[in-house]
């Protein structure tokens, strides 16, 4: 893997409106039962301004800046040999439905470690006013010939 | 109705808030893949799974930590109370196509944050006896 990536800042991805049933769909998926995830009335009576999303639904609006990076020419991932290492979500308020997202890729650190490299992808996602939302890490393990 | 939300002053660390067990499928994992947009065929295709030298198909690393912060929420009362979640990888869950698979969660106070009200949140995430999450932490405000 490249190391000059460290650093690097992606441009901003296209804004992902967050829908009502995309939200119950994914809920579902997840097997999110609670009521404020799937029914308007209880979002609404617990303030919010419409159905929320599970925690890691932000996964679905940070994969296209993931794509970003194994896309890269220069970044040297060979995205078969990609292995998700961790994974961390740190919220300023949680995603509803009616929510247009724009996630901002940084790549924080490239590390080699023997064979294999380590990744770790910062994905700021904000919403249309621009106010921080949620930031979505993502360390990726790139196996190397043993 | 939402469940009320715990009160935090009567948390005690090391104290179980929430257990639950989850029995995954092969229909699981077709629905995670529509609803995430993630369609790694490791995860429905036994033949891919073998090409690639794994021990059959797996569930996707972010079903299991989606589902797994749930207890969590249900205990919490609001998923809008979960600030931060992290957790590691760090064992494949094969799904059998005929038995799946069952991950059982549990949930243990870990730290109390008595200034934010908040408290760490601890998940020990297990399928066939072994762990498949590390550091897996839920941050959780309560008031």
């Amino acid at each position: 893997m490249n190391p000059e990536l460290q650093g690097r800042v992606f441009p901003p991805t296209p804004p992902y409106l967050v829908g009502r049933e995309k939200v119950r769909e994914f809920a579902r998926a997840v097997f999110a039962t609670n009521p404020i995830n799937h029914d308007v009335d209880a979002a609404r009576a617990a303030g919010h301004a419409d159905v929320v999303a599970p925690p890691t639904f932000a996964v679905v609006v940070q994969e296209s800046t993931l794509a970003q990076l194994l896309a890269e020419p220069d970044a040297g991932i060979d995205f078969t040999r990609v292995v998700h290492g961790d994974q961390r979500f740190t919220f300023s308020r949680p995603i509803v439905a009616g929510d247009e997202l724009v996630a901002t890729l940084t790549v924080s650190s490239v590390k080699t470690l023997g064979a294999h490299s380590m990744v770790t992808a910062e994905s700021a996602i904000a919403d249309a006013t621009g106010e921080h939302v949620v930031t979505a890490i993502s360390t990726l393990v790139v196996r190397g010939d043993e | 109705m939402p469940a009320a939300t715990p009160d935090f002053d009567a948390l005690a660390v090391g104290d179980v808030v929430a257990e639950r067990t989850f029995a995954l499928t092969r229909d699981s994992l077709v629905r995670y893949a529509g609803a995430s947009g993630d369609f790694n065929p490791i995860h429905y295709r036994d033949d891919v799974a073998a090409s690639v030298g794994l021990p059959g198909v797996l569930a996707h690393g972010m079903l299991t930590m989606g589902l797994a912060v749930q207890p969590v929420v249900d205990w919490a009362g609001d998923p809008a109370r979960v600030v931060d979640y992290q957790v590691r990888f760090t064992r494949p869950v094969v799904v059998d196509p005929e038995s799946g698979a069952e991950l059982t969660v549990s949930a243990k106070v870990g730290q109390l944050d008595a200034e934010a009200g908040a408290a760490r949140i601890d998940l020990t995430v297990s399928f066939e006896g072994a762990t498949v999450l590390g550091k897996a932490q839920v941050r959780v405000v309560l008031r």
